[in-house]
């Protein structure tokens, strides 16, 4: 077990010296959440309407923390590939190490990333006029549940990536996967105004439930009131679904990796 | 340890397509074994296998003294591998490569970089250690993935076709480089599509095509399997071609060998001197004026295309090939048949 988490420490650090060393994709996980913020708080911001005190500054900042974790499945998707097809997948398998370090290392690595993007993201919205109103344990609970988004969404990544085992594949699914899941939800509208079969779909979508429950506790307006069970209680139904999401998509890519062999 | 390497039916099925149908392999402790095939011809799955990072349908193996499939972390801490693709982590420089792997091993921080420098030393790439190995030229990274896979002082090494794309001057180094492990001690399996690098680096070699093992001896030995020397005769025009066949078949006992496509005909030396002369006079008495009229001595390249590129392609031949079994194609049928290779027939 020690020796499992500290072959992962080690693969994290090769992530991190990965950032070090492109700057560009330094630049892609500080400027790009940044320019969510200003695009969504401002532009969109000053069109939109949405009920209790806040406004809609402090309406999307959930849901745009939301939006980051769900990118983090072509992240670790692209990542797992690459690593696939140019032979260190093989090359870590066949060193006698625990075969769950590569992957948790991985993930590990990503979530990290993806921490430091919310803590840019927060920065610059603080700066808008987002506020969290209920206290520091309650508004690190919400990052905390946004992270197990983030590490949940990098799992399935990985899952997805091993098991396409292809970059343009991973790019064009992950896609596919992520638009119906960030928009059709309230990550970015209140439900209120929407047709009453598509307002069932986009309360059951498990983001709907994890911006709600970000929102409540970050003490942020739900915009939204009544509704199918996951939209009344969004807290315990974002957090059975992330952890059902990671107890079954960790030995589901642990399997892939075990067999993975890359695609030439 | 006698044996360092032993593989006894090994079978992998993808889909419909029989992957390997039954290989066996015997690596004596510190030599050199190269497996030889054609593209497909299963060489990177039996690789695969044998270094546990997949499954065989059917058969067992013991490397370096561990069962494979009951002990595959033991096999894992005591192979190295080199894999068809230099498996180098591009953005990290090569000394953060290797330390990588030793940290991984459980070298310790401290003994990981002494390993790290120890190595860029040996494979010559001090110079570029702290750049990232995505700036290497494809010889550097051949270095630094070798380099990577002897971390663990591995007392077996895997090299899966190890100087493919290279240029000739980085082959050279990199079987230098080679040599230097099996100097030692080091036991090699190496799998190869250039004859040259078989003949230089293995000790003894096997010949797969479509999963079997079609043929394995010294390189020597398999040179002679096809037959020492053959006259080869070339003509202009394709009408000669039917008339040197016939003069040459009277020449020596079986069928002379046709290319079609560089109107080659040729046969084995049987008699030296006397066969020469009698198929000079005979072209001479026939009024055929060859454009090229030559011994040419057997290299592993006839070995090659004699096994691979006509041998084994029928189902009866197949099965008479199985490991185990003697070899009933023996030199005397691989002289009765035309050695045409099979994509030329086609011409």
């Amino acid at each position: 077990m020690t020796e499992a988490l500290s072959d992962s420490f080690a693969l994290v650090g090769r992530q991190m010296r990965h950032i070090r060393r492109m700057p560009e994709q330094l630049l892609g996980i500080t400027v790009m959440p940044v320019a969510l913020v200003v695009v969504f708080g401002y532009l969109f911001g000053s069109a939109m309407q949405v009920p209790g005190e806040g406004g809609y500054k402090e309406y999307i900042m959930a849901g745009i923390f939301a939006q980051v974790m769900l990118a983090n499945i072509t992240t670790t998707a692209v990542g797992v590939v690459g690593d696939l097809n140019n032979g260190l997948v093989d090359r870590f398998r066949a060193l006698p190490i625990s075969r769950s370090s590569v992957l948790v290392g991985r993930t590990v690595a990503d979530a990290v990333l993806v921490a430091w993007t919310c803590a840019v993201m927060a920065g610059v919205g603080y700066l808008i006029g987002w506020r969290a109103h209920n206290g520091v344990l309650r508004t690190l609970a919400g990052f905390g549940l946004l992270l197990l988004m983030g590490f949940a969404m990098s799992w399935l990544g990985a899952l997805i990536g091993l098991t396409l085992r292809n970059a343009e594949a991973v790019s064009a699914l992950a896609g596919v996967v992520m638009m119906p899941l960030a928009f059709l939800s309230n990550a970015f509208v209140p439900l209120d105004g929407l047709p009453g079969w598509l307002r069932t779909i986009a309360e059951w979508n498990p983001v709907s439930a994890v911006v709600s429950a970000s929102r409540d506790l970050f003490g942020n307006e739900r915009g939204t009131s009544g509704g199918a069970f996951p939209a009344e209680h969004p807290i315990p139904t974002a957090l059975v679904v992330l952890v059902v999401l990671i107890a079954v998509t960790v030995p589901l890519a642990g399997r892939a990796y075990q067999k993975a062999a890359a695609q030439r | 340890m006698e044996t360092a390497i032993s593989a006894e039916g090994l079978r992998k099925r993808y889909g419909d397509h029989q992957a390997l149908d039954g290989i066996d392999l015997s690596v004596p402790t510190g030599s050199v074994l190269g497996v030889l095939g054609p593209n497909g011809a299963g060489k990177t799955t039996t690789v695969r296998i044998l270094t546990t990072l997949l499954e065989p349908d059917e058969g067992r193996a013991v490397v370096a003294g561990y069962d494979l499939a009951a002990q595959p972390r033991q096999v894992r801490a005591n192979i190295g591998l080199t894999g068809q693709y230099a498996a180098v982590d591009e953005r990290l420089t090569g000394r953060e490569n290797l330390q990588l792997i030793g940290v991984l091993l459980h070298l310790g921080r401290r003994g990981a970089r002494a390993r790290a420098t120890e190595l860029l030393e040996r494979f010559d790439l001090v110079d570029a250690a702290d750049r990232q190995a995505k700036t290497y030229s494809g010889g550097m990274r051949r270095r630094l993935d070798l380099a990577a896979s002897l971390v663990a002082r591995p007392p077996v090494l895997f090299l899966d076709e190890p100087t493919t794309g290279l240029d000739l001057t980085s082959r050279l180094t990199l079987w230098e480089m080679i040599r230097e492990q099996v100097r030692g001690g080091v036991t090699v399996l190496l799998t190869t599509q250039y004859l040259e690098e078989a003949d230089q680096l293995a000790d003894r070699i096997a010949v797969i095509d479509r999963g079997l093992v079609i043929a394995d001896g010294t390189p020597d030995e398999l040179k002679r399997k096809v037959g020492g020397e053959r006259l080869q005769v070339s003509v202009a025009e394709d009408t000669d071609l039917a008339v040197v066949t016939r003069c040459l078949a009277g020449v020596v006992p079986g069928e002379p060998a046709v290319d079609l496509q560089n109107r080659t005909v040729s046969v084995p030396l049987t008699d030296g001197m006397g066969t020469i002369s009698a198929a000079a006079a005979g072209l001479e008495g026939l009024g055929v004026e060859p454009e090229d009229f030559a011994v040419h001595r057997s290299s592993l390249d006839d070995v090659f295309l004699a096994l691979t590129g006509q041998q084994g392609r029928t189902p009866a031949a197949r099965q008479a090939r199985r490991p185990g079994q003697p070899d009933p194609a023996g030199p005397a049928e691989d002289q009765a048949a035309p050695h045409t290779i099979k994509e030329k027939q086609a011409v």
